[in-house]
């Protein structure tokens, strides 16, 4: 027997007992009428092979192990961001379940959100009476000082219009007239994550920027968009930028509200930007994006109030940390501090130190368009090659942009661009052109796993390693800890290939 | 627990009308339907349990109410997350956008051996990926070219479910349709799932649904050869409701084996499609969940004449009751296993027991969990001396309720499909001293200082069924209540507020 209460087996020990692999292997050949073992390995090392590669290439409709989540995500993450706000997506009360499960996985935080429950019936004569009688419930028992209202595909297809119901709930009193209750229709079937999180922030200054009137100061305004990191790449930013005495406002942070103390007090809300600092933020003299790919109609109409606006691609590494500083500069004419040019100073040294380490390393990269676009220009500062670069949620657009900036570098000459596939696309382009590391987040453990492939999880989301979204990898700083990670990931692998005494010890080095 | 939290039936009650209180006056009345506490009944106390007591008074298995945080799945979560997404060498379509499959994909920790993307399929995310055209447009094209492509690059699966998320019932696709054309086409089952996410009022009709689809799509189609292969034997049985959770349905069969039975199905952790298919032909569905699978085992016992009971592998007292009862239904020589294996593992019983009991023993546990554990878990903390404050159901039937009374004791509080708003306050002023939820229930009981176990996933440990799981399960209760962070939440220098009591 092989459980005992003096040394309880887990599950991965456990099931490696005698008696357990009898059971299974019994089950196997008894009751499970699988394919032979033979045509298992066959199969298995054909979907390695070029040929497989070309035919994985052929698909036009069968999507596997996509990289990308949908509108509605984006909508809830971006609103978590506003302080007392509680996001009320409109549609089927499952997707809730799933976005509220999704971002606490990944944070480790509690994550709320309401659903307006729509079922058959509202199928039928649309979502109405759910949008009158969840609001006031909403507001009744968790007493929100704003309430924000996306869509899931349901409630989309159905074809509810958003602003008559909230107005017509409005008026049945379920809150009352000037209570704020911005909206984004976020339709599950059009773009992905990134594309909610536009849409929700658009629609959350629309609210408190269309009747207002604008008087332009010099402050200005800071979108972090879609992260998994934020919670420190916003300190991080925030710190950059009281170090240089600018006046700004951050458009979204929810660095607070998804890195709560455990203190016995549960907090549903927490920090965000106030209510009040987005009204004053319409005066803003400019809005700049931390991500690109996750702001274009939300700049759009930052412009059409009157605003400059200008976006970065995630600002990690030091090319992308210099643009940064030096686009607030010359946004403010602040200077930027020697502190900040220390640490710049500090980060060069470190890749002085290790690039022995890191030149010539290749990599495959993927995750939202900004990201990927950041590591792999980082990736090239360290000496390294991206030769794999994927975004599943990349548009013709991204794809451009990423190989003029890979062409505009020797390191860059051997990168290909996938814009709009997955990760079973992948899967063919590391065994087939395999590289020595793969940064990307949780689900990328498959494809090291399936390739060998050292993972390095660096994007949302994070389910299996704990709190490194706690540590920023934006800014000087970030890079530093960006650095660590991938030099870890290297020296493991150095130690790991050379640990058999006696046989290939003489390489296991106690000084690298 | 201190004197000054709510304990018993006056106290729970008198929670009850407070929580309400908060509510707008039409959401008031609809959720006063759901909060009870478990009455005395003249019911004859149950024979294992030595329990009975009145849990189905209130209303379950209705609507959610819009806006209050119910904790809630849909259909779709019911049907793929639960019922087909273990089947292993199938591949299971999430139809739509992109959404449902992301979020579902490799979160139910259905453990199964095999070479995953050859020959397995369970921890991975096949999406027809839904585009605005495709709405516009239909998506039957799209499916029968997505299945087309599974079939040239995954040819060892050995079907498709195609499991249908919101827009496909509104948008009017015949999927059934697509299902039959492709199965002529390339000789493999094809299943198509109407388990829209809008479709009733939780995972659960989503349960039903997917049972459904089995009947008409697996078992009412032409004898497969694996079927034709199979020679029945008196010993026969299926498991039917374990989803081999962090390895569930292993640390249970091992059990059946060693009482000479022969699992011919296990549905659907580890499963194959032959152990769908085969499953007619054993003598005895046992069934664990029964809120999930009971569908498909009343029409085996009427259309195949499989008799079906259901049984209970947590904790060793309903171990041993389970094992003797499915005994009974097998000759002399089982019943005579039966009672060797239980012997057999009784050392170990004692010995968690007496390492666990002592530092468990009067701990208060409130459970709120899908809709069968939060009543068979029970016994399982009883053998542990732990007690149950509360405890409630995502999507119980009343039939679960009636069952709940032979688990927990008058005076418990019983919540149905309980809100965010509810569950917090129920747990501030009973202050229970652990906590079995969700994930989305973790953070928040953890922030009031109040140790949790996550009941749908283990958390991340299991297995927790039979005698090997069992000790799994005590050892976590331990250290999820026993760690020392629970005292490290006020800070020395400010006046003790929860944690020193």
């Amino acid at each position: 027997m092989p459980q005992s209460a003096d040394k309880v087996l887990d599950h991965a020990p456990l099931f490696q007992q005698p008696e357990y692999k009898e059971m299974l292997e019994n089950k196997k050949v008894k009751f499970e009428c699988g394919h032979p073992d033979e045509l298992v390995q066959e199969i298995g090392d054909w979907t390695k092979s070029w040929e497989y590669r070309e035919k994985n290439l052929e698909r036009t409709s069968l999507t596997v192990n996509p990289a990308k989540a949908c509108q509605p995500l984006g909508a809830v993450f971006a609103s978590a961001g506003y302080e007392g706000t509680m996001s009320f997506v409109h549609g089927s009360q499952g997707c809730v379940a799933y976005y509220r499960s999704h971002l606490s996985r990944h944070f480790k935080e509690p994550s709320s959100c309401v659903s307006s429950s729509m079922t058959e019936d509202a199928a039928v004569f649309g979502g109405l009476n759910n949008m009158i009688d969840g609001l006031a419930n909403t507001k009744a028992l968790y007493d929100p000082k704003m309430i924000a209202v996306s869509t899931t595909c349901m409630a989309e297809v159905i074809g509810d219009d958003l602003n008559s119901f909230i107005l017509q709930a409005k008026e049945k009193g379920s809150v009352a007239e000037d209570f704020d209750v911005p909206f984004a229709h976020t339709p599950a079937f059009v773009g992905s994550h990134v594309d909610g999180y536009d849409n929700m922030q658009k629609g959350i200054l629309q609210n408190f920027w269309d009747k207002g009137e604008r008087t332009p100061t010099e402050a200005i305004n800071i979108i972090p968009g879609f992260d998994g990191f934020a919670v420190a790449n916003n300190r991080e930013i925030k710190r950059m930028l009281d170090e240089m005495g600018v006046d700004f406002t951050f458009l979204g942070d929810v660095s607070d509200v998804y890195d709560t103390p455990s203190d016995g007090e549960f907090r549903m809300y927490d920090g965000g930007t106030k209510l009040d600092d987005i009204k004053e933020a319409l005066n803003a003299k400019h809005t700049l994006s931390m991500q690109q790919y996750c702001t274009p109609k939300t700049l759009e109409y930052c412009e059409a109030k009157g605003q400059e606006t200008s976006a970065l691609h995630y600002p990690m590494g030091i090319q992308a940390t210099d643009e940064f500083l030096m686009t607030i500069s010359e946004l403010t004419g602040k200077a930027i501090p020697d502190s900040l040019k220390k640490e710049r100073g500090r980060l060069v040294d470190a890749l002085a130190d290790s690039q022995a380490h890191l030149h010539g390393k290749t990599y495959a990269i993927y995750g939202d368009p900004d990201f990927v676009y950041a590591m792999a220009r980082f990736v090239m500062e360290m000496g390294g090659e991206p030769v794999h670069c994927l975004a599943t949620n990349g548009s013709k657009k991204w794809a451009k942009q990423m190989e003029e900036m890979l062409a505009a570098s020797p390191f860059g000459k051997q990168a290909q661009v996938w814009a709009g596939k997955d990760l079973w696309h992948m899967r063919s382009f590391l065994n087939t052109e395999p590289v020595d590391m793969l940064i990307g987040n949780s689900y990328g453990k498959y494809l090291e796993r399936d390739t060998g492939t050292p993972l390095i999880r660096l994007m949302f989301p994070i389910f299996d390693r704990h709190h490194h979204h706690r540590f920023p990898t934006w800014g000087y700083q970030g890079a530093l800890t960006t650095l660590v990670k991938i030099l870890d990931t290297v020296f493991d692998k150095l130690d790991d290939d050379t640990i058999v005494p006696g046989e290939t010890d003489y390489s296991y080095d106690l000084t690298r | 627990m201190a004197k000054d939290h709510a304990n018993g039936t006056d106290d729970y009650e008198a929670l009850i009308e407070e929580v309400l209180e908060a509510y707008p006056a039409k959401a008031k009345k609809r959720r006063a339907k759901h909060l009870r506490v478990s009455e005395a009944t003249d019911e004859a106390p149950d024979p294992t349990t030595g329990i009975a007591s009145k849990c189905d008074t209130q209303k379950s298995n209705i609507k959610s109410i819009p806006g209050v945080m119910t904790v809630r799945g849909c259909a779709y979560a019911g049907s793929k997350g639960v019922v087909w997404g273990p089947v292993k060498d199938m591949v299971h379509i999430s139809h739509g956008p992109v959404g449902c499959g992301h979020y579902s994909w490799s979160q139910r920790r259905n453990y199964y051996i095999g070479k995953t993307g050859v020959d397995s399929f369970v921890t991975m995310q096949f999406t027809t990926d839904f585009q605005e055209k495709d709405i516009v447009f239909g998506g039957d094209k799209k499916l029968g070219k997505t299945i087309d492509e599974i079939n040239e690059l995954f040819p060892l699966a050995n079907g498709v479910t195609i499991q249908s998320e919101c827009p496909i019932g509104l948008i009017g696709d015949d999927i059934e349709a697509v299902a039959r054309e492709k199965k002529k086409e390339h000789g493999k089952t094809m299943v198509p799932v109407r388990c829209e996410g809008f479709r009733g009022v939780s995972q659960s009709l989503g349960h039903h649904i997917a049972n459904d689809a089995v009947r008409d799509w697996v078992f009412e189609q032409e004898e497969s050869e694996a079927v034709k292969a199979y020679e029945p034997g008196p010993y026969d049985v299926n498991v039917i409701g374990d989803y081999n959770i962090g390895g569930d349905a292993w640390a249970s069969r091992i059990l059946l084996e060693e009482m000479g039975l022969n699992v011919v199905g296990n549905w659907s952790g580890d499963a194959t499609l032959a152990e769908i298919e085969r499953a007619p032909k054993a003598k005895l569905n046992l069934i664990h969940c029964y809120r999930s699978m009971n569908y498909i085992c009343r029409y085996m016992e009427e259309k195949h004449g499989i008799g079906w009971m259901e049984y209970n592998f947590f904790g060793p007292t309903q171990i041993a009751a389970s094992l003797r009862a499915i005994a009974k239904n097998f000759d002399a020589t089982i019943q005579e296993n039966a009672e060797k294996v239980i012997a057999k593992y009784q050392p170990l019983v004692d010995e968690v027991i007496a390492k666990y009991k002592p530092r468990l023993e009067g701990k208060s546990v409130m459970l709120y969990v899908g809709g069968l554990r939060p009543r068979h878990v029970v016994t399982a903390y009883d053998d542990l001396g732990m007690v149950i404050a509360g405890t409630g159901y995502e999507f119980a039937h009343n039939d679960d309720y009636k069952r709940t009374g032979h688990y927990v004791k008058e005076g418990t509080l019983i919540y149905d499909d309980v809100t965010g708003y509810e569950l917090e306050k129920f747990i501030e002023k009973i202050r229970p001293d652990l906590v079995g939820s969700g994930i989305k229930e973790k953070y928040p009981v953890q922030k009031m200082g109040i140790p949790f176990r996550q009941m749908h996933s283990w958390d991340y440990s299991g297995p927790y069924h039979g005698y090997d799981g069992f000790a799994i399960f005590a050892r976590d209760m331990d250290l999820a209540i026993n760690n020392p962070v629970w005292g490290m939440y006020d800070a020395p220098w400010d006046k003790p507020a929860i944690a020193a009591e």
